[in-house]
């Protein structure tokens, strides 16, 4: 039930940012969601991709330092507290959210969320008891 | 051992031969040179009143300011038909400075650099390759001389090209290598890049100077290259490498050659000589060379001596390892920094690579000294607070040791300057105001 997200370490410069999406869109990789993290000397940008083996390959070939991190994709009802039923749920088992980000496309009626949780299985587990929709990989990447 | 007898000389035989040599020094260079005459008369000593190893304290220095006022074969005591090679430091500022070297100084630096080798652990039979580059440096030709001398086969490479560095010690079989600690690790990213692991190689030792290392790069050396990695240590104007070497027997400390040097430690300040384990300016006394003998020559390096016995049999004294020199030394906010130290310091941090720059800038009238460490995947995560982290801890362990506050700056991989040569570890924009 997990996602795999790609990490980018980039300086806090101009032009880095446009340099990795532009070495992605050279390789035909597309992006389906992102977050950048800045602090006042470096960021990490986060990516779901389609092909995460390709863009983890073409990076790294030009030099940059790249992980790969599992994070979780829930599917969110699209209106007034739709967001905070989830985290209430979460917060409940004492789940600790380490940052979160949309996804750009929805699923049906849905927006998607994209969560990074310091106990990952524990986090799937309390969603999947309180009836939300974890989205598997396969279907994210391919949206 | 290249020569048991002298490198096993019993200390009182050995000391009665410096004597010995010491005095025929004086002499050569009070009548050869007009600069020694002048600076020997000025202290109100002759040659003849030279009759201890401990008048050479009375001796006055040479310093490197000395060699470029005589530029460019002012202090030379042979005859330029007698001289048969010249070499020159790559002058940082102003003028290089010149050595001139008769038959019989190639021969002796030829057989101090054999001796070296097999103190290291190389020998006959063995394939040197030598990345220390050719030309006017001394590390190339001296190396190379000394690996013919030791009958060893010797792939006379010099610096740079790194991909076909690589692919030759590969395809011919490398067994020794002979370059700066900061290139053999070049190396190591350059052949990781290529697919070649070191493992498959033949390398066995690695024998590195020309820069100063720390202990930890040593065993990040040895883990990356897997060979034994040797320190040693040289320079231009007393000779070239080969001046002193650690033995593979103990890594303690490097040999230096006594029967052709005398050394001293002294207080960079007030001149004074430093009892055994003081830590101090290395002082050089040549007694053997004729082309440019160098009385009590200042090095620079920072290193302390002992005249303990060594495991390996060897009498000829120790100096430890280069923990700086006294020039290359910051003071930041009235604190000495050597840039090993911090070195030091980020080899001791798990997953930090030696790959890192010090900037040193004045601001309002404060130093500031930033650490550029560049971030690889063994310390890179996707959170902030961990990179943070890491950050912190750095300067943490920078503040505790050195007592210095920084800010540590992390960098994309490969933005600090690799250079095939020394290393560029140091920016200190603080020189261009003054």
């Amino acid at each position: 039930m997990q996602v795999e997200q790609i990490s980018i370490f980039i300086e806090n410069k101009s032009g880095r940012l446009a340099e990795v999406t532009r070495i992605l869109g050279e390789a035909g990789i597309n992006i389906r969601a992102l977050s950048l993290a800045d602090t006042s000397d470096f960021g990490i940008l986060r990516l779901i991709v389609n092909d995460r083996e390709k863009a983890n390959n073409v990076l790294k070939e030009k030099g940059f330092t790249v992980s790969k991190t599992e994070v979780v994709a829930v599917e969110v009802p699209d209106r007034p507290g739709g967001l905070s039923e989830i985290l209430l749920a979460l917060d409940r088992k004492s789940i600790n959210v380490e940052y979160m980000y949309a996804f750009v496309e929805r699923c049906g009626e849905n927006a998607v969320i994209i969560f990074r949780f310091d106990e990952t299985e524990k986090a799937i587990n309390a969603l999947l008891d309180n009836g939300f929709n974890v989205l598997a990989g396969e279907r994210l990447y391919s949206m | 051992m290249f020569n048991e007898e002298f490198e096993t000389l019993p200390r009182p035989a050995l000391e009665a031969l410096q004597l010995k040599r010491l005095k025929a020094m004086v002499e050569r260079v009070y009548s050869r040179v007009p600069f020694y005459r002048q600076s020997l008369d000025k202290a109100g000593i002759k040659p003849e009143q030279v009759t201890s190893l401990a008048d050479l304290q009375r001796l006055p220095f040479t310093c490197k300011q000395d060699m470029r006022d005589s530029y460019p074969y002012g202090l030379f005591a042979a005859k330029m038909e007698d001289i048969v090679r010249i070499h020159a430091s790559s002058g940082t500022t102003g003028k290089p400075t010149v050595v001139g070297y008769t038959r019989k100084d190639i021969d002796t630096w030829s057989e101090l650099m054999a001796r070296s080798f097999v103190a290291a652990g190389a020998h006959k039979g063995d394939i040197i390759h030598n990345s220390y580059g050719y030309g006017l440096f001394t590390g190339g030709l001296g190396a190379h001389y000394g690996a013919e001398k030791l009958g060893a086969s010797v792939i006379p490479m010099s610096g740079g090209n790194t991909k076909k560095q690589i692919m030759i010690m590969k395809d011919f079989g490398s067994t020794v290598l002979t370059c700066t600690p900061s290139y053999s690790l070049y190396m190591a990213e350059a052949a990781r890049e290529e697919g070649i692991d070191f493992k498959e190689l033949n390398l066995r030792v690695g024998i590195f100077g020309a820069e100063p290392w720390s202990d930890s790069m040593r065993s990040e050396i040895e883990a990356k290259l897997n060979l034994s990695a040797i320190d040693i240590y040289g320079l231009s104007e007393i000779m070239g490498p080969g001046v002193a070497i650690e033995c593979q027997e103990a890594k303690q400390g490097l040999h230096i050659w006594e029967d052709h040097f005398i050394p001293e430690i002294i207080d960079p300040d007030s001149g004074a000589v430093l009892p055994p384990g003081v830590k101090g300016e290395l002082v050089i006394t040549t007694i053997t060379k004729e082309g440019i003998p160098l009385l009590r020559y200042r090095t620079r390096d920072i290193t302390s001596i002992t005249y303990e016995p060594c495991v390996c049999g060897r009498t000829h004294a120790r100096i430890s390892r280069m923990s700086g020199r006294s020039d290359d030394m910051l003071i930041i906010r009235g604190v000495n920094v050597f840039p090993s130290q911090i070195e030091s310091i980020l080899m001791g941090i798990e997953g930090v690579e030696p790959h890192y720059l010090l900037i040193v800038d004045r601001k309002e009238n404060l130093d500031i000294l930033e650490v550029q460490v560049e971030v690889d995947e063994n310390i890179f995560s996707d959170e902030v607070k961990h990179l943070q982290a890491l950050s912190h801890t750095i300067e943490k362990e920078i503040k505790d040791l050195l007592g210095i506050t920084c800010k540590v700056r992390l960098v994309e991989p490969k933005t600090i300057m690799r250079s095939e040569g020394k290393a560029k570890r140091v920016i200190d924009n603080r020189t261009i105001d003054s």
